[in-house]
Parts: structure tokens; C-alpha cells; sequence
């Protein structure tokens, strides 16, 4: 088994110090967070953490579990690259005497994708969505001529087969457990989202 | 003292509502909630707390102890022998920080505690203030559950909250910070609700009966099935449940070290402790049963060895509360998620009445080789010196098997646990996963009041007593009846053991020092002696389960002798050595 990309969704109450206490559970494994996003979900009140570490199954499995034991988490999810569709933003900032000098700005915009979000005199800021990989071309084309700052967002991930979120709650706020909620990965091998 | 198993109860509501302070809410909770006693230590930042107990004094029963690491392992104590949630009140900064120890080895022996810490005015929070720590962020990774009050209306619903989820599933340590401003200021009080349900936590997973169905078809097939359980039996409640659930099925039954006294040690299918220092046969025949039953325990790595060599012929079934641990360490065939209470008997009712008599007999040779090599000659020595098995073999016979035995960390552990026997559950009491010297004279207070109609023996190292013998001044103070039995090698016994086997003997900084342990006793106004010769020891003893109060025995034992038998780290649960 190779350490391949996971993105863990993780769906929580909003509260204060959750963060941490989700955090520390890759730092204690000594796994390293490649990217982290927190954001509102689908479900008002509900917020969603999306994770993505380079790890083996085994260790992203036993990852998950953990969370999903923490009292606020309502519930865990990892999914490999080919089940989510997942976009990261970067921004580039570069000056505007070069840009507009030397590069052909109307094909870069349109080979990559990429919008200017603004422009000034003294430098431009470009933005482009999209894999890793697509963000990483943008700047081997501009950093010959003189790229100023890049930052690029943490992954949004969107998992294909889930069906939401809704659902699930309205089970959660049961009193007792119901058979939906308890549903296990042992009896649902043909679920493909994997769920506890 | 009073030792009753509570159940949250509303609170008798008022009518109308009452205006308290948030300190008044902390304690109105507690009474509400069962507490009758809190073992606890002031300090600036919980002083408003302090205050309003003052006033309910004849309601909850506060035990001062010497430092706050005692305080927390006496709620340990306590958890362990009631089978309630402990509780336990510290300051801020320093007194919250020394509670940490207590919350990692409550969170990894899975005991259920509250503790609640005061906390400067939330307007210093983050400011460097005098006293204060950023708790919540230091006992995020040993709490099960952790929050910071700031404002006293919530008091009331958070600390359901907190019992909640201390005793329910699987149990652990809660903290509860509550800052100045919130223990001082007034509100409108309604009455106290217990916590039911939260939306974010299932403590209590439905029982799927198709998995019982299949853990009952592999034991009715099986030719060798070997029972190993933990402290889930007995966190679960579920000790009948579980020997109807043996003695139907006629298993070879082990335990894990705090598993230990869920069934009586003399019963007809126990084969013993599992593990590092376990017996002989049941860490051998895991290596050799078809199909391993796990009840309530986390495969721990001080009990399976070495993992790619532990029960590798065998099927699996795990019993367990908490789905996390379900192929945690060991692969299992077949998961059983949930209670045992409720599991356990699903599964009597679908095994077949059957009886294992040649597969018994097996573990019985591995007793008796176990016996006449490593056990008889710890409780017969040759030497004129006293072994620490026969300190507790004579033990045994004077109790009957009845004491409560909290022991602390070490060899002295290793072999009180081997040896000592016990006729009812939660009798023994002990720092298993995270092995905290120290932990067991404020554990013995904390127990004894747990359970005050039981004697409690708390069997102590030298090294491991000097931890916390500060907790003589809470027993002289609060009149605790507990018995001391220091076992007295001269070294960090353990740890010798190891430099002695792995590292040459190279004996590095091992060699401890121990002040007169019967004149420090003395001090505090505790009776003791301290005997060495073997016509005084059964005597001794005596006089010391005799006394009226506390007594404190040291008994000086051989210093270099050592606990077999032993799987050495890294070594497989076969390999262990009775030499």
C-alpha cells in the first residue's frame, strides 16, 4: 500500500477550539497537513473541513475514525482524488510594466484560464481555479518576469457520490440511533463513500 | 461517605426562577448529578467556587488534597471503585497544569472524570495574567471533551454536557474551564437538566444482529476459542453478562490488567493476565486458538507483542464500544460495535452450551510449568529474604480475596496483579495505559471513598510512593482509613530489571534513596512499622488490616529480584520467557 492523496471532509458544530482539536490529531502522527480549508456546508450551522494529507489507507482510515470519535464531529469522510471534484485558487501578483510589455496577456488569460482581478500602474493580479498542476503552470510562465507574491488557497472538495448532508443531520438530531446513522463500512462494502 | 451509584436527576426545579451565581450553578449541578464528594485544591481563580461551597458544605463532601495531581487521581480512584464519574476542582495556570497527568491516564484507562479549573476575568484572557494558562489548549489531546465557560448561563447546561459525556460510551476525562467573571456574576437560574442526547455524539451504537450472528456461528465452530476481555466488562456493568456468557459457552478466559477482578480470579475457566508480565499459557495459546473473542479491550501494545506475529491463525471477533479501536491494532474477522451489556447476551443466547475440556487442560500445563518454574519460587524463596509475591500470597489469605488493591507502577504492579486474588469487580485499581507512578496513594484515598465499606489496600514501590507521599497530609487531615503496603527494593525495580536483562547490567541511576518511610508516616500521625524477616510478615499484615485508621507498612524485599515470566519488547506474545 503507497501513500497516495486523501481528502478528509469532515462535518462539525461550529465551535471554538474544534480546529485545534482536529489539527492535533495529524500532528501527533507526526502527518502533515498538506492543505486544510474550513467553510459553512450545505446545511446552515454546519461547517465542513476539507483535509488533504499524502498518506497510506491504513493510517487514513485509522485518521478518520479518531476525528469522527471527537464529541463535536458529526462525521468523517476520506475520499481518494478520483471520487471528488476539488478546485484550489492561486493569485499572482506581478508587475504591470512587464506584463504588459513582454507577455501576450490576452493568451495567458485565456490559455490558463485565468482572470486579472486587478490592475494598476505598478503591478497586476492575476487569478486563476483549478488542480495543482494547473495553478503550479501559471507560475512558471510568469515568474520570468518578476512574480511578486503567489498564494494559492487550500483545496474545496466536492465528493461525487455523497448525497448530502441533510439527510444525516436530521437523523443525528433522533434521539436514538437509527440504522441509517449507524451504518458501518463493515456491512456497506458497495457504499462507495466510506463511511463508519 | 456514602457510596451511591447516581443517576442525573432533575433537580428539584423551583417554580420560578432563582437568581445564583455561577458558582452556585457549578455545585447545584453536582448535588444534582449524584456528586457527594470532590477532591480539590483553591487557588485565586476558583476562589468564587470556594466561596459558594462554603455554603453547601452539609451537601458535598470536599476532600483537601496536597497537590492537584492527587487530586485528580483520588477522582480516579473514586471513578473506578463507585463506577461513577469522579470529580475534581483546581485553579488556574499551576493548578490546572498539574491536573494533566491525571487527565492523560484517566483518558487512556478510559475513567470517567469532570474536572473543573477556574480561570482569570475573560477580559485577561490572552493577555499573559497572573495564573493563566491556556488549559483548554494544553488538555485538548487528554480530554475526552473540554470547554470554556465564560458566562455563567451557560453553567448549567454545560456541565450536563460534561457528565453527559464523562460516564456515557466509551468514558473519559472532561475539563471545564470557567472563567472569574462567570463564577461571580448572577443570572436567572431555571433548574438543572441532565444531558440526554447531542446531535454530534452517538455514544451508544445500535446493535447490528448480524454481526452477533456471526461471531456466534465462528465460536459454535471453533475447536480452540480463547476469551481475552478488558475494563469494558466492567465499565459496561456487564460482569454477570459476561460470566453467563463463559460459562455457557465453557471458553478459556483471560483477562487484561485492568479487566482484572471483572470475574473472580478463582473461576473455573479463568487462565490469567494477559500481556508483558501475564501468565505463561494465555499468552502462549493466543498464538495457538482458532478463534480469539475480544470483549472490551484495545489490544494494547504491552498485551499483543510484537502485532505481525499475535494470533495469526486465529479469527478475530471484537467486542467494543467504541468503533476507533475496531482494527486499531489487530485485524479483526468479525466487528461487534456496541455495549456488552446489550451484545453479550444476544450472544449467549445464540452459542451453544459446550465445554472445552482437552484445550483447558492445555492452558493448565502452561500453568503448572509456569508454577513450578517462576511461581513457586517467588512465593517460596530460598533466601531469608521476602520475595513481593509472598508478601502477597499471605495478603490474599488474610483478606480472603475481599480488598480493594490500587497499586502504583512497576514491579511491585506486576507481581500484585499476578497474585492477588479477588472475589468481586472493580476491586482493582491501577495506572494501566498510561503508567503513572504516583498514582496510587491519592488513588487509595479517592477509592476508599468510592467504596467505604471495603478495605483498600494500595500496594506502593519505594521510588513510586516518594511521587506523591505529599497525600499522607489529606489522609491525616480528612481521617481516611486505607491501608499502605510499601514494597521496598531499594532500586527503581523496573527499570533495574531492564538495565539488568537488555543493558548489561549497567545499573543507571536506579539505585534510590528513601527517607524513613515509618518516621515520615509518623509525622503525619499514621501508625506503621517496617518488617524484613518472614515470622514477622503474616503479623504485620495483620496488624495492619487490623487498625483502626490508616496504617503504613514498608516491607523490605529482595532488591534484585525480578517479575517473570516476561515477553521482552519486540518479542512475540510466544516468546515469553519464564526466566
Amino acid at each position: 500500500m503507497s501513500k497516495q492523496e486523501f481528502t478528509i471532509t469532515v462535518y462539525t458544530e461550529n465551535q471554538i477550539g474544534l480546529l485545534n482539536r482536529i489539527a492535533i490529531m495529524f500532528s501527533r502522527r507526526k502527518i502533515n497537513v498538506e492543505s486544510l480549508n474550513t467553510s459553512p456546508s450545505e446545511v446552515e450551522g454546519i461547517h465542513r473541513f476539507t483535509i488533504v494529507i499524502h498518506e497510506i489507507e491504513e493510517v487514513v482510515k485509522k485518521l478518520v475514525r479518531q476525528i469522527e470519535k471527537q464529541v463535536e464531529v458529526l462525521k468523517a469522510y476520506y475520499n481518494n482524488n478520483e471520487e471528488l471534484i476539488w478546485q484550489e485558487m492561486a493569485l499572482y501578483k506581478v508587475p504591470t510594466d512587464e506584463i504588459a510589455e513582454k507577455v501576450k496577456v490576452e493568451r495567458l488569460l485565456r490559455e490558463f484560464g485565468a482572470r486579472a482581478v486587478v490592475i494598476r500602474k505598478d503591478y497586476t493580479v492575476f487569478e486563476t481555479t483549478g488542480h495543482r498542476e494547473e495553478t503550479d503552470k501559471l507560475i512558471k510562465v510568469l515568474e520570468p518576469y518578476g512574480l511578486i507574491e503567489f498564494v494559492r488557497s487550500a483545496r474545496v472538495a466536492i465528493i461525487k457520490a455523497s448525497s448530502g448532508f441533510h439527510e444525516k443531520l436530521r437523523e443525528f438530531e433522533q434521539h436514538e440511533p437509527s440504522e441509517q446513522v449507524i451504518e458501518n463500512e463493515f456491512l456497506d462494502k458497495q457504499e462507495e463513500v466510506f463511511t463508519m | 461517605m456514602q457510596s451511591t451509584l447516581s443517576q442525573p436527576q432533575t433537580a428539584a426545579l423551583p417554580t420560578k426562577t432563582e437568581n445564583i451565581s455561577g458558582s452556585q450553578a457549578v455545585l447545584e449541578a453536582l448535588i444534582a448529578e449524584g456528586i457527594k464528594t470532590i477532591f480539590g485544591y483553591p487557588g485565586g481563580a476558583i476562589m468564587p467556587i470556594y466561596d459558594a461551597l462554603y455554603d453547601y458544605r452539609d451537601k458535598l463532601d470536599h476532600i483537601l488534597v496536597r497537590h492537584e495531581q492527587g487530586g485528580i487521581h483520588a477522582a480516579q480512584g473514586y471513578a473506578r471503585t463507585s463506577g461513577d464519574v469522579g470529580v475534581v476542582f483546581a485553579t488556574s495556570g499551576p493548578g490546572a497544569t498539574n491536573l494533566v497527568t491525571g487527565l492523560a491516564d484517566a483518558m487512556i484507562d478510559s475513567t470517567p472524570i469532570v474536572a473543573i479549573t477556574g480561570q482569570v476575568f475573560a477580559h485577561l484572557l490572552g493577555t499573559d495574567a497572573f495564573q493563566e494558562t491556556d488549559v483548554i489548549n494544553i488538555t485538548t489531546p487528554v480530554t475526552k471533551w473540554n470547554y470554556q465557560v465564560t458566562d455563567a448561563t451557560e453553567i448549567p447546561s454545560v456541565l450536563a454536557k460534561a457528565f453527559y459525556i464523562a460516564r456515557s460510551g466509551r468514558p473519559g476525562p472532561v475539563l471545564i474551564d470557567i472563567t472569574k467573571n462567570a463564577q461571580i456574576q448572577k443570572f436567572d437560574y431555571e433548574g438543572y437538566l441532565p444531558c440526554t442526547h447531542i446531535r454530534s455524539y452517538r455514544p451508544k451504537p445500535l446493535v447490528r444482529k448480524e454481526y452477533v450472528e456471526q461471531a456466534a456461528k465462528l465460536i459454535n465452530e471453533a475447536k480452540k476459542p480463547f476469551v481475552i476481555f478488558g475494563q469494558g466488562v466492567i465499565l459496561g456493568k456487564a460482569e454477570k453478562e459476561f460470566l453467563k456468557f463463559i460459562e455457557k459457552a465453557g471458553i478459556p478466559t483471560a483477562w487484561t490488567i485492568l479487566g482484572m477482578s471483572a470475574i473472580p480470579t478463582n473461576h473455573p475457566l479463568a487462565v490469567g493476565m494477559l500481556g508483558m508480565h501475564g501468565n505463561y499459557g494465555p499468552n502462549v495459546l493466543t498464538n495457538e486458538c482458532d478463534v480469539l473473542i475480544a470483549i472490551g479491550m484495545r489490544f494494547d501494545d504491552r498485551v499483543t507483542g510484537r502485532l505481525d506475529k499475535y494470533a495469526k491463525q486465529a479469527k478475530v471477533i471484537h467486542f467494543d464500544i467504541d468503533p476507533s479501536e475496531i482494527d486499531k491494532n489487530v485485524k479483526t474477522t468479525v466487528p461487534v460495535w456496541g455495549d456488552c451489556k446489550e451484545t453479550l447476551p444476544l450472544l449467549t443466547s445464540l452459542i451453544e452450551q459446550k465445554v472445552y475440556p482437552q484445550w483447558l487442560q492445555r492452558f493448565r500445563e502452561f500453568e503448572a510449568e509456569e508454577k513450578e518454574t517462576c511461581i513457586h519460587p517467588e512465593m517460596n524463596p530460598e533466601t531469608a529474604i521476602l520475595s513481593m509475591g509472598e508478601v502477597i500470597k499471605v495478603l490474599n489469605t488474610l483478606t480472603n480475596g475481599d480488598a480493594i488493591i490500587v497499586t502504583d507502577v512497576g514491579q511491585h504492579q506486576m507481581v500484585a496483579c499476578r497474585y492477588a486474588q479477588y472475589n468481586q469487580s472493580k476491586s482493582n485499581v491501577t495506572s494501566g495505559g498510561l503508567g503513572t507512578m504516583g498514582f496510587a496513594l491519592p488513588a487509595a484515598i479517592g477509592a476508599k471513598y468510592g467504596d467505604p465499606g471495603r478495605t483498600v489496600v494500595a500496594v506502593i514501590g519505594d521510588g513510586g510512593f516518594q511521587m506523591t507521599l505529599q497525600e499522607l497530609g489529606t489522609i491525616m487531615q480528612c481521617g481516611v482509613d486505607i491501608k499502605i503496603l510499601i514494597l521496598n527494593n531499594e532500586f527503581l525495580g523496573m527499570v533495574r530489571q531492564w538495565q539488568q536483562l537488555f543493558n548489561d547490567r549497567r545499573y543507571s541511576f536506579v539505585d534510590i534513596q528513601s527517607p524513613d518511610f515509618v518516621m515520615v508516616a509518623k509525622g503525619y500521625g499514621i501508625a506503621g512499622q517496617k518488617v524484613s524477616e518472614r515470622e514477622n510478615l503474616e503479623q504485620a499484615l495483620q496488624t495492619m488490616l487490623d487498625h483502626n485508621g490508616t496504617y503504613l507498612l514498608e516491607v523490605m524485599v529482595g532488591k534484585e529480584n525480578n517479575v517473570f515470566p516476561m515477553v521482552p519488547q519486540g518479542c512475540s506474545v510466544s516468546e515469553i520467557r519464564l526466566k
